[in-house]
């Protein structure tokens, strides 16, 4: 773009108030920059002002105004570039002129006078102005050929749900499913939890209904004994082979070698060729992730409904239960199948089992529910115990529970079975599950009887929860330099979860969205709602990359990472740190991006430390320039030159975090200038050795809590940050500088009261530490 | 599959209802590529959990999640907001809706800077309700801090007064406009969400309990107010009567809820709202002994469970099953004695407490105030969906749910939605 600036200060707001606008112009047109200024920027002659300026050929514009937070839409021009100065929050209103007195009538021409309020903002126009010299409006990135058909992988009812959603909007669906027919668990029950109001009976089963739809559904295909031996490419452009379950083939994907392949006998990691040897050797057979199946089907997105399977306790783990020595204690996935055979019987002697007790919760202590257990597991016994009083009119069914878990409208549904006199539920601690020669007995304290309880019975039933398929296998199989599956599944327990409550589909793998038993243990009505969100998600993903923008976070961005790759000295680090596994490395090393998988955080440009990872609008260079715009003062200016920090703060959290500590009129020191960054894990060292290099006296980040309930919006940025701030520590010991004129902090966004002392303390620490002796030269 | 296809945009869907619920179904459609109106009759979006201090299990604020919908609403051009706004009237039928919007008067216009010179002068306080009537609030005031749209508005209470006049002219940005008026909009629709949200349940109805004559009687959703920094008291738990943290707190589960005299199904998300709110009294007055009386905890799930096991380590949290009978207070020092029987005991346990949570539940919007359409709702005024009509329901408008499972359903009601407006 052949840029045209203008430069426009807003008085309004107690910004005129406050600052010589005059000399802050002057900031500006010194350098020959056009500026004008306005009583009131945002006012109907202020905007009327600025439509003129772009009509007359200005299409980058600085507005030294409000945050931009605010009046986003006011300041919105078509096809200009236009950057905002924070004047008002971070300069004006969060360093009033009570405690940094303007100066008099007389110490304006004093130049021994330390104005720290104008210093500041002039500092910020003229990082605003290095910036938008360094930017290019981005580009959108585009496909050559977008694909949107959706995979779904898993037929159970998730999957199948997912598929009708989808292909009810208009897109074309494959549905692959690893056993001979549809259905999955559904296919074994008698019945099924309701799905709607008033939630008080079981129902027949919907598969054979939801089956009939599926068939007449001509936008779906099914694969029955299929599986994905890998998808390979990015979202709108995915290469899927497929293979039967249990084949062996050279597309199966390959993995990443696990960590203790990684390293000599001694510990220490191998070199880059030996390494690759190693790998070469672990996944004989297999193509590498680069090559592209030549028989591969073409996707876009992926919809992963791969399921649950029940839990299997490990030898001996319920013992006092009798669970593995007792025939005729079961599990209540397999009492379901026992159930759907016809009337239940014991599986010891096919006797009719007319006395069962369904075992909520292990016992022996404690009053946690069964592992991988949920809500589902307690409608589950209630809904398995109206399987015995229909079979059997004498029929007793007994419900042992630590907590009956029914939340919601699904209370009607435990009200409705205690209605019969012949289902017996109270709270219980499980003692004991016992053979007495022709049945079972079943021991428990603790009860709403208030003595001990002996119960006989045909049968118990054991309340165990859904494991899910991600446990076992990634099942996604994704050819994707960081692995096949989805990574840091352990922190859910290996569902396919999301951590983020506010945006549930939110994964570390652009464009498949996981739904129902896989995610979390769930009802059928809960994984059918599931399902259809993940559908959604997945055609807002393909549409997105149609219109050749991010997904979420950073929704609708257009930018994406540009390398330059002649000075790519394979490092690996940006395949490696990316938080969503965009970048694939060739055997030298040298990455290969996949832009569609990006989110467009800026974690590979924060690792690079060749720096030749750029975005259009956001840089190495246009945030070094920022720094550089930063005059900093040293004794040739003043006798006691005022300290110059740099904060380089997440504009997710902690920027926003700052305008509202500015709201309430609270202040931070003066000598802090803040860079706004997309995440902390886009900041690059090369930044902070900038800041150190001129003179600055320290550098501070400030971003999103970390740790496995993290608040970062890329994941991993603020934890990789604080890798590299620890790293940078060293470095700067070996010249000399101390190791705490760099810090990270962590906060959340509502933390606003506490970043001034946060502040104030790092401020406080360089003040002792002295000046940056590097100052000056 | 791979040929060129524009993305289908035809047909607008509206989203009744700013909360959380509301906001995710509109932002998951309109990224998308559709249009959509999103009407809230609040000054500002993001409803009930806009009150919150803390999401549970994470701990975390749920600004955080609120500020990025509000970005994403910024730099998405397809998404109409309309704040202060009710629907009036839908006729037509799937496809095909003529809606009737009323937009109820700020105030204050859109050339608002959000200054503040109108707070700073103006001399009336009102309750605020965003607080429960614990603290009061200048008539014109920011809604929070982080409010989205980022503007004043002034409560209609201050019209033709004095302080009005003031407030006026304290704006040099000729944004307070006293002669506003209601207006009403029209929009073609094609398929509406409603996503009416909550609202707590009145506590006063539950007699036993005694709130609103026991000082020291508070809701779980007055302890959020409480906890968070922008609250009445900046983030300090006290006791209302004096100002004092207490001793001891109890929380009473069920309060309200499960009770075929007031609601009898299960709100859902009041058990891990007491185990946060523990949290909060942890670290607030850490010498609190807290007590929470249940009939049975649900924390269902990996995650739940986890968080209870960690809450349950602490040796001050005390839980006992047993449904609170009654509640007496001690006029002299504004403690209470919480009546419960322990129901494996069989024991009556008296436990005398500063400060009682009534961890009270969610009654459906709907239930009280009726859409104005032909909307479907269960006894209980949940809305049901209707595929045929067009109408679906999101979040705790359809029926109680915690945070992550109404933006799960909200997201897939986006799709619905669509599917409505795809087919025509």
């Amino acid at each position: 773009m052949n840029k045209k600036y203008g430069v426009y200060i807003c008085q309004g707001c107690g910004i005129a108030e406050a600052l010589d606008i005059e000399k802050l112009s002057a900031v500006a047109s010194e350098e020959g920059y056009a500026v004008k200024t306005s009583p009131v920027l945002c006012g109907r002659e202020g905007i009327d002002m600025l439509r003129a300026e772009v009509a007359s050929g200005v299409n980058t514009l600085v507005i030294a105004a409000c945050s931009p937070r605010v009046l986003h839409d006011t300041f919105r021009f078509e096809g200009c570039i236009v950057e905002r100065v924070n004047l008002r929050e971070h300069v004006v209103w969060s360093h009033p002129r009570t405690v940094w007195p303007a100066p008099t009538p007389e110490q304006k021409d004093d130049e021994s006078f330390i104005d720290h309020v104008q210093m500041m903002a002039a500092d910020y126009l003229k990082m605003a102005l290095a910036k938008v010299e360094k930017i290019q409006p981005p580009e959108p990135y585009k496909l050559e050929t977008l694909n949107r058909r959706i995979l779904v992988i898993g037929g159970g009812l998730t999957g199948i749900t997912a598929a009708l959603e989808a292909a009810r909007a208009g897109y074309e669906v494959v549905v692959v499913e690893k056993e001979d027919a549809l259905g999955g668990h559904a296919r074994r029950w008698r019945k099924q939890l309701p799905l709607e109001y008033p939630y008080e009976k079981p129902i027949a089963p919907v598969l054979q209904a939801k089956l009939r739809e599926l068939e007449a559904e001509p936008r779906i295909t099914v694969r029955t004994s299929t599986v994905v031996a890998r998808i390979a490419g990015q979202p709108g452009d995915f290469t899927v082979t497929f293979k039967k379950p249990g084949e062996q083939i050279e597309f199966d994907v390959p993995y990443p070698l696990p960590p203790e392949m990684r390293v000599d006998e001694n510990g220490k990691e191998l070199e880059a060729d030996q390494l690759l040897e190693r790998y070469k050797e672990y996944n004989q057979g297999k193509v590498d992730i680069l090559t592209f199946d030549p028989n591969g089907e073409k996707f876009g997105a992926v919809v992963l409904a791969a399921g649950w399977r029940p839990y299997r306790p490990a030898e001996g783990e319920f013992a006092h239960l009798g669970f593995g020595t007792l025939a005729d204690v079961v599990t209540n996935e397999r009492f379901e199948e026992l159930a759907a055979q016809g009337k239940i019987k014991r599986p010891s002697d096919g006797r009719e089992a007319k006395s069962v007790v369904f075992i909520q919760s292990p016992g022996a202590g404690g009053d946690r529910d069964f592992p991988y257990a949920a809500s589902v597991t307690s409608l589950v016994a209630l809904k398995q115990a109206t399987y015995v009083r229909e079979d059997y009119a004498d029929g007793k069914a007994y419900i042992l529970y630590q907590h009956m878990r029914t939340p919601g409208l699904t209370e009607n549904f435990y009200k409705a079975v205690q209605q019969d006199p012949g289902v017996f539920l109270t709270k219980a601690n499980v003692t004991r599950v016992a053979g007495n020669g022709k049945g079972l007995v079943v021991e428990a304290e603790d009860t709403l009887l208030g003595q001990p309880i002996q119960i006989p019975a045909d049968l118990v039933v054991l309340a165990t929860g859904m494991v899910p398929a991600t446990k076992d296998d990634p099942v996604i199989n994704l050819a994707y330099r960081q692995g096949p599956g989805f990574r840091d599944n352990a922190i859910f327990d290996d569902y396919a979860d999301s951590n983020y409550i506010c945006f549930p589909y939110e994964t570390q793998r652009t464009g498949i969205y996981a739904a129902g038993g896989v995610r979390r243990s769930m009802t059928v009505e809960e994984a059918m709602e599931d399902a259809t969100g993940a559908a959604l998600k997945a055609i807002q993903c393909l549409e997105s990359v149609h219109r050749g923008v991010s997904v979420h976070p950073r929704s609708g961005d257009m930018s994406y990472p540009d390398f330059f790759f002649q000075r790519c000295t394979q490092c690996k680090r940006c395949t490696q740190e990316c938080p969503f596994g965009a970048l694939d490395d060739d055997e030298r090393g040298t990455p290969k991006p996949n832009p569609t998988r990006c989110r467009r955080c800026g974690t590979c440009m924060g690792a690079c430390p060749e720096r030749i990872i750029n975005f259009a609008n956001y840089s190495i260079d246009s945030v070094s320039s920022m720094v550089k715009a930063i005059k900093v003062p040293s004794t040739d200016d003043f006798d006691e030159p005022p300290l110059r920090i740099l904060g380089l703060v997440c504009e997710n959290d902690a920027y926003p975090a700052l305008d509202i500590a500015a709201l309430n009129r609270l202040s931070w020191s003066a000598d802090v200038r803040f860079i706004p960054v997309r995440c902390l894990g886009s900041v690059n060292v090369i930044w902070i050795k900038d800041a150190l290099s001129q003179g600055m006296d320290g550098v501070f980040l400030l971003g999103c809590k970390h740790g496995d309930d993290y608040q970062c919006h890329f994941v991993k940025g603020s934890e990789l940050a604080e890798i590299r701030v620890k790293k940078i520590g060293e470095a700067l010991a070996s010249l000399a500088l101390e190791v705490e004129r760099v810090a990270q902090f962590q906060v959340a966004i509502d933390e606003y009261d506490k970043i001034p002392q946060m502040i104030q303390e790092f401020v406080g620490t360089i003040e002792g530490l002295g000046p940056n002796p590097f100052k000056g030269f | 599959m791979s040929e060129e296809k524009p993305a289908p945009a035809s047909g607008s869907i509206l989203v009744v209802g700013g909360g959380i619920s509301g906001l995710t179904t509109a932002l998951e459609a309109a990224e998308v590529g559709y249009e959509v109106f999103l009407v809230e009759k609040n000054p500002y979006l993001g409803g009930r959990v806009a009150q919150l201090n803390q999401y549970f299990p994470k701990l975390c604020p749920p600004t955080c999640g609120l500020e990025i919908n509000f970005r994403r609403i910024k730099d998405n051009p397809k998404i109409h907001v309309l704040t202060m706004a009710e629907v009036e009237r839908i006729e037509g039928k799937a496809g095909d809706y003529t809606v009737a919007v009323r937009v109820n008067p700020r105030y204050v216009n859109e050339k608002c800077t959000c200054c503040g010179a109108c707070a700073e002068v103006c001399r009336t306080e009102i309750p605020s309700e965003f607080d429960f009537g614990m603290k009061t609030v200048k008539a014109a005031h920011l809604p929070f801090a982080m409010a989205f749209p980022a503007r004043y508005v002034i409560d209609p209470r201050i019209l033709g007064t004095e302080d009005a006049e003031r407030v006026k002219a304290a704006c040099r940005y000729d944004a307070v406009d006293l002669e506003m008026k209601p207006k009403s909009l029209q929009l073609n629709v094609g398929a509406v969400v409603w996503a009416t949200g909550w609202l707590p349940y009145d506590a006063k109805k539950i007699d036993n309990l005694g709130f609103g004559r026991h000082k020291n009687v508070v809701t779980n959703m007055m302890l959020e107010r409480m906890a968070s920094l922008n609250g009445p008291t900046a983030g300090a738990i006290v006791r209302p009567s004096d100002g004092k943290p207490p001793a001891s707190v109890a929380f009473v589960q069920c309060a309200g809820s499960r009770d075929e005299n007031h609601l009898a199904y299960c709100s859902y998300i009041c058990c891990m709202a007491s185990l946060k709110q523990a949290t909060y009294v942890r670290e607030k007055c850490p010498a609190a002994e807290i007590y929470v009386f249940y009939i049975d905890l649900r924390a269902p799930g990996y995650r739940y469970e986890r968080f209870y096991d960690r809450i349950k380590q602490d040796p001050r949290v005390h839980f006992i099953k047993g449904k609170v009978a009654q509640l007496s207070e001690d006029p002299q020092t504004g403690d209470l004695t919480v009546v419960a029987e322990n129901a494996v005991t069989g024991e009556k346990i008296e436990q005398k407490v500063g400060l009682v949570v009534l961890a009270t539940g969610m009654q459906p919007t709907a239930s009280v105030h009726r859409p104005p359409a032909a909307v479907q709702t269960t006894p209980e005024g949940f809305i049901r969906h209707a595929p045929e009509a067009g109408f679906f329901a999101a979040g705790c408008a359809a029926k109680p749910a915690d945070v992550v499972s109404s933006n799960q359903n909200a997201t897939g009601m986006a799709l619905k939605a669509i599917q409505t407006v795809v087919r025509r």
